[in-house]
């Protein structure tokens, strides 16, 4: 067993963490307070190979390994959580997603812009009506030719307002039982007729990011722009959602530490009753369950990221890591808060972003309910995982950092 | 084109309150390196002249095993080379030694047209190494280079301006020359991660005092240095008072502001 991060992963660190102290931190108070989402902060996450990070290079990416996308999802929130939720749409449940199921022409078409960054991407999945419950989604795809026509409205989409291509998800057999086996899954462009998006606002947390719905009204989709088979469309969401869970979580680690770094700083200059603060030993509490909740939680996330770069199926381990690490970074949001009494109550410090930035992680990509139900069915023997038809490929770097010969 | 560029490891600037004296002495700082800040607005300049000329850039630094990942940093930039002088023998050098064992390097390195480096590095502050390079390469020096103007490789010829007191001088030299550069010259570039990928593994050439031909050791070790470090200190921890100024509004708030300084007899 090794705990040893590469010299690679190293400098993959520090960059993303330079880039999110020079790039972002400057201006993420004002992009809050603003409920803005900065647009250009795209290119830049492009230019230095960020869209694409765990994508071969021959598809347009980087080439590094899932650890890679963990660390960079951890110092992306460790600054916003709204950084950090770019990776996990664009790249975790989008990209990864065509990596997986998609074609040679799918990769080819949108997985190559995509990783390059010269298109964004997002996900679409959940609906007024449908959250946890996906069977009950009520989108519908009706096939006519050579093409699906598409209807149906998605819920709480990030990136909706600035993504050029969309995976979504709707119905072929609206009949089927059980009727998770009648979904599909189709690669969706912003470009064509019928498809519209807006923003939601008035969000409790991450304001800074972009979030809304789309709809479409009769779009038609090229029948080659099914992702996977016909009726593969759940697992194909589930498999995406084991890559997205899995940003979701490093994201968390990195709150936690933003957490605790902000507490070390502010207990050791705050005194009271004529010492600093984290001389009392109720504040040591909360900083010590701080250190032991990011350190668990980091490691819950490295483990389903070598497991990924492994080939091993992760649904278990990412879905364990991604329930602990968003609870433990709201505990420790909250402590943070605490720890800064009524200045942590104010905009003026950043711990009150902490905490509404990790109150939406224990609803989104999958509730705290839906991750401890799961975790007590494996446990149980009520649940396993049958092998995919199209596994998340192991992670090879010479192969993944082949150069293309084609272009 | 082949710029060479050299660069220093250094303490990163954020965390020099961490840095003891007694750690400096020893030369055992238990702090996060970097690479000199200064010195990332040469590479950056190398780079850019890459870019428009085509050629290379070369990484270079005198010092421990450790600062080698100051140069994966540069190729993680985008420098094609790198080649670390590290020695027990060097020692710890003044502007002098090190000057005379990067310039004996450089000649090694082999044709050069080109070499850039930060005004001065963030730990020792002197700004002299530029000068004793190029003495030592008897080639011109540009110190305080806020913009390369033209260059020429054909004519070998380079123009630059100068940021003085006084403001702006441009002036032009012959190829080869050193240009020590300084901030707001241009913005750093991140790494990329196609950088990084190379950086890490790439084999850098370590060269000690045996593997660079025609290095003079007692010019080039600790023994010849006509500085040495002999008390290091920090400065007193300033006592400084804050107050906040209320007012119902910021002309106000500035109103008052301005009464106290000139009360004060700062403006």
């Amino acid at each position: 067993m090794d705990f040893t991060l590469s010299p690679e992963h190293e400098m993959i660190r520090k960059t993303v963490r330079d880039f999110a102290e020079r790039e972002i931190r400057p201006v993420i108070k004002e992009l809050d307070r603003q409920h803005t989402f900065d647009r250009s902060l795209l290119p830049k996450m492009a230019a230095i190979g960020l869209l694409g990070i765990c994508i071969p290079v021959r598809y347009g990416g980087a080439g590094m390994d899932y650890l890679s996308l963990a660390l960079a999802c951890e110092e992306l929130e460790r600054v916003d959580t709204s950084a950090r939720v770019i990776m996990s749409v664009h790249v975790g449940l989008n990209s990864l997603a065509l990596f997986q199921w998609g074609t040679e022409a799918q990769k080819q078409r949108y997985l190559v812009p995509q990783a390059r960054g010269e298109q964004i991407a997002a996900f679409g999945l959940t609906e007024p009506g449908a959250g946890s419950d996906v069977a009950a989604l009520t989108a519908t795809a009706r096939r006519e030719g050579d093409h699906y026509v598409l209807n149906g409205e998605k819920m709480w989409i990030s990136l909706a307002g600035v993504a050029d291509n969309f995976l979504f998800f709707a119905k072929t057999d609206p009949r089927a039982q059980p009727p998770h086996r009648g979904i599909s899954a189709f690669i969706v462009e912003r470009r064509f007729p019928g498809v519209t998006t807006g923003s939601i606002h008035g969000k409790l947390g991450v304001r800074a990011g972009d979030t809304g719905w789309i709809h479409c009204q009769d779009v038609r989709v090229p029948a080659e722009n099914l992702l996977g088979r016909e009726g593969e469309g759940f697992k194909i969401a589930m498999s995406a959602l084991d890559n997205g869970r899995y940003t979701v979580a490093a994201g968390a680690v990195g709150l936690i530490r933003a957490c605790l770094e902000a507490s070390l700083y502010y207990a050791r200059q705050r005194q009271t009753f004529g010492v600093e603060i984290g001389r009392h030993q109720l504040i040591k509490r909360m900083i010590g369950l701080m250190v032991q909740r990011e350190q668990a939680a980091r490691l819950l996330v490295y483990r389903a990221g070598w497991m990924k770069n492994q080939g091993l199926r992760n649904t278990r381990e990412t879905s364990l890591a991604k329930w602990y690490a968003c609870d433990a970074a709201f505990e420790s949001a909250s402590d943070a808060l605490q720890i800064h009494g009524a200045y942590g109550y104010s905009d003026e410090y950043d711990v009150e972003r902490y905490l509404r930035n990790a109150r939406g992680a224990i609803i989104y990509e999958g509730t705290r309910e839906v991750h401890l139900l799961m975790q007590a069915d494996y446990a149980l023997g009520y649940r396993s995982d049958a092998p995919l038809r199209c596994e998340l490929p192991a992670y090879d770097a010479d192969i993944w950092q082949a150069e293309a010969n084609n272009w | 084109m082949h710029a060479i560029v050299c660069l220093k490891q250094v303490p990163d600037t954020a965390e020099l309150p961490k840095v003891e004296p007694a750690d400096v002495m020893q030369g055992t700082l238990k702090v996060t390196r970097v690479v000199n800040p200064w010195d990332e607005y040469a590479i950056e300049e190398a780079l850019r002249l890459k870019e428009a000329h085509g050629g290379k850039v070369t990484a270079l630094t005198l010092g421990p095993a450790e600062a080698t990942e100051a140069l994966r940093a540069a190729v993680a930039m985008g420098s094609d080379e790198a080649v670390l002088l590290s020695d027990p023998a060097f020692g710890d050098g003044d502007a002098w030694t090190i000057g005379y064992t990067l310039a004996q390097a450089i000649r090694q390195i082999g044709q050069y047209d080109l070499v850039l480096c930060g005004k001065e590095t963030v730990d020792g502050n002197s700004g002299l190494t530029a000068a004793t390079t190029a003495r030592y390469l008897s080639i011109p020096l540009l110190t305080c280079v806020i913009k390369i103007r033209e260059v020429d490789f054909t004519a070998h010829t380079i123009t630059v301006e100068r940021l003085v007191e006084e403001g702006l001088e441009v002036v032009s030299a012959p190829l080869p020359a050193v240009v020590a550069v300084i901030k707001g010259i241009n913005e750093p570039r991140y790494p990329s991660f196609r950088g990084i990928r190379t950086a890490a593994r790439m084999a850098i050439p370590v060269w000690g005092m045996g593997d660079i031909a025609g290095l003079e050791a007692d010019k080039a070790s600790e023994a010849a240095a006509a500085v040495r470090w002999t008390n290091i200190r920090k400065p007193p921890a300033r006592a400084a008072q804050c107050e906040i100024i209320e007012a119902d509004t910021v002309e106000e708030q500035a109103r008052i502001l301005a009464d106290r300084l000139l009360a004060a007899k700062v403006i």
